[in-house]
């Protein structure tokens, strides 16, 4: 280890654990023949090398399961591997298969909100799901939004009057404030990360969208009291000057 | 029928009472039966604020209780023939209080009554709730001073959001903001928001600017409303908000310092 490394591991701390969200290709397996499954993977690939060469991938169990098929974890990673592809995980496996997993090192995902459960099932046929008579639509609001007062909408949110400090406006999609905003402003709520905040003047306490924040003290003086446009960028709040 | 008009504010000791016994005075004065109700039950004030705290028999809450009638507990005024004073309890609490008491007690005087200023206690909890509850209009009281303003954005939010009127989907409270203990001394040192510093920050109807004055203690202090000390500055302030409420155009005095007595003489500023 050379000295300057051993000097930054002082001024700094060596790591930090951050949460983050990725998109990995799922593979979903309905037939446990391996040769089958080289073949199709094959198929796959050919279609799109450059995509697919040293993609993560995580084999999911669910289906095979489902039909009591078996297949050797070991030698399906196998498979996978030589396609170009790299298992970084597991789901729905039975305990049998989670143990071979882990025993190459690959870790295992829970299935939560993708695990259909049979009563739940069962009820869904029962009770059909109403049919949405209301599109999700804009709400608009043209008085002031005042101190402690929340509105939540569920498409975009239109405000022609002032947003009071201490007041918070939320909107599963954009948010626009034809006015002063000063107080906290969260746009894509659910996580839409295309959502946008639009306002007329920008004293905010917070904006936020998508869960990526900056409060009042982050901003910067040139975009402050003055129309402009927030949107995300690679995970950054970027805001700029509407002409 | 009445108009019910509330004055609030959120926070505590900006004015309010002074500001309900001067603008029932002052509306009275202009030969409008009017009644002024003390919500804040249990830190009653405005009986000493309008000099009648020795004739209180009765209470807002004997009234609510059905222990005394309405024409039993309102006493009327010493100064104003006109004007009706419906103290508070100051040995219950605002739990004593009810929706259904407030609203009855309100309906019954409307017969009679042209109009009812209710004087609300601070904070944003029951007796300040019911005192807005079924207002028509609202008088928000504020200090140049941003915890005030913040304040008062709060209960103008509960004002839009919280009232009978917005509740029963009726035309919303008319909101009204009057300054009070201004001093544009002050403001020009930079030490106090100025007029356009908080209506910017409420974008509310200017009623009026009641400056920073020694009458004002003097008024409270002898029991007479400031507003019948005409001579005073408050007093003229006072004045001229009840004239505009009632729709006279009357230009915004008190905003700009005033001028020393060397300034008067040579008018320079």
């Amino acid at each position: 280890m050379s000295m300057d490394s051993q000097k930054a591991t002082y001024t700094s701390p060596a790591l930090e654990f951050k949460s983050s969200t990725f998109s990995v290709p799922v593979l979903v397996l309905s037939n446990n023949d391996l040769l089958v499954i080289e073949q199709k993977l094959q198929k796959k690939v050919e279609l799109a090398p450059e995509f697919f060469k040293n993609s993560p991938v995580v084999i999911d169990m669910q289906e095979l399961n489902k039909q009591k098929l078996d297949v050797d974890i070991s030698e399906l990673a196998t498979v996978i591997r030589k396609s170009g592809l790299l298992p970084i995980g597991i789901r729905g496996g039975n305990e049998q298969q989670n143990k071979a997993a882990l025993a190459l090192l690959i870790p295992i995902y829970s299935t939560h909100h993708s695990v259909s459960n049979n009563n739940q099932k069962q009820k869904a046929v029962t009770h059909p799901p109403e049919p949405k008579t209301e599109a999700v639509t804009t709400t608009l609001i043209t008085q002031p939004v005042r101190s402690g007062q929340r509105i939540y909408a569920q498409g975009d949110l239109i405000i022609l009057a002032q947003v009071s400090a201490g007041a918070e406006i939320m909107a599963e999609g954009n948010i626009h404030v034809y006015n002063t905003l000063r107080g906290r402003a969260l746009a894509g709520v659910r996580g839409d990360t295309q959502t946008r905040i639009f306002c007329f003047d920008l004293q905010a306490e917070l904006i936020s969208i998508a869960g990526n924040y900056k409060i009042s003290e982050d901003l910067n003086d040139s975009v402050r009291n003055k129309p402009v446009q927030i949107y995300l960028q690679e995970q950054t709040l970027i805001i700029k000057d509407i002409e | 029928m009445a108009r019910i008009i509330v004055v609030t504010s959120g926070k505590g000791g900006v004015g309010k009472t002074t500001t309900s016994a001067a603008i029932a005075m002052g509306l009275a004065k202009k030969g409008h039966k009017t009644a002024v109700i003390d919500f804040d039950v249990g830190l009653r004030n405005l009986d000493l604020i309008m000099g009648c705290e020795r004739r209180v028999v009765y209470d807002f809450v004997n009234v609510i209780n059905g222990e005394a009638s309405l024409n039993q507990a309102l006493i009327r005024d010493k100064n104003c023939n006109l004007l009706y004073i419906l103290p508070a309890s100051q040995t219950r609490d605002k739990d004593a209080l009810s929706q259904e008491g407030v609203g009855k007690i309100l309906e019954e005087l409307s017969k009679d009554f042209k109009y009812i200023v209710c004087d609300s206690p601070a904070g944003i909890e029951k007796g300040a709730h019911l005192a807005m509850y079924f207002a028509d209009d609202a008088f928000v009281v504020t200090n140049p001073e941003v915890s005030s303003v913040r304040d008062s954005d709060r209960m103008l939010g509960i004002l839009a959001s919280k009232s009978r009127r917005a509740e029963q989907n009726e035309e919303p409270i008319k909101e009204y903001l009057l300054l009070s203990r201004y001093s544009p001394d002050r403001v020009k040192l930079g030490e106090m928001l100025s007029v356009d510093d908080v209506q910017e920050i409420l974008s509310l109807h200017l009623l009026g600017v009641i400056p920073e004055s020694k009458s004002v203690l003097n008024a409270s202090n002898s029991g007479t409303p400031v507003i019948l000390d005409e001579k005073s500055d408050a007093g003229q302030a006072y004045a001229d908000i009840v004239a505009r409420y009632l729709g006279e155009d009357k230009p915004h005095r008190f905003i700009d310092e005033k001028k020393g007595l060397f300034g008067k003489f040579f008018g320079s500023k």
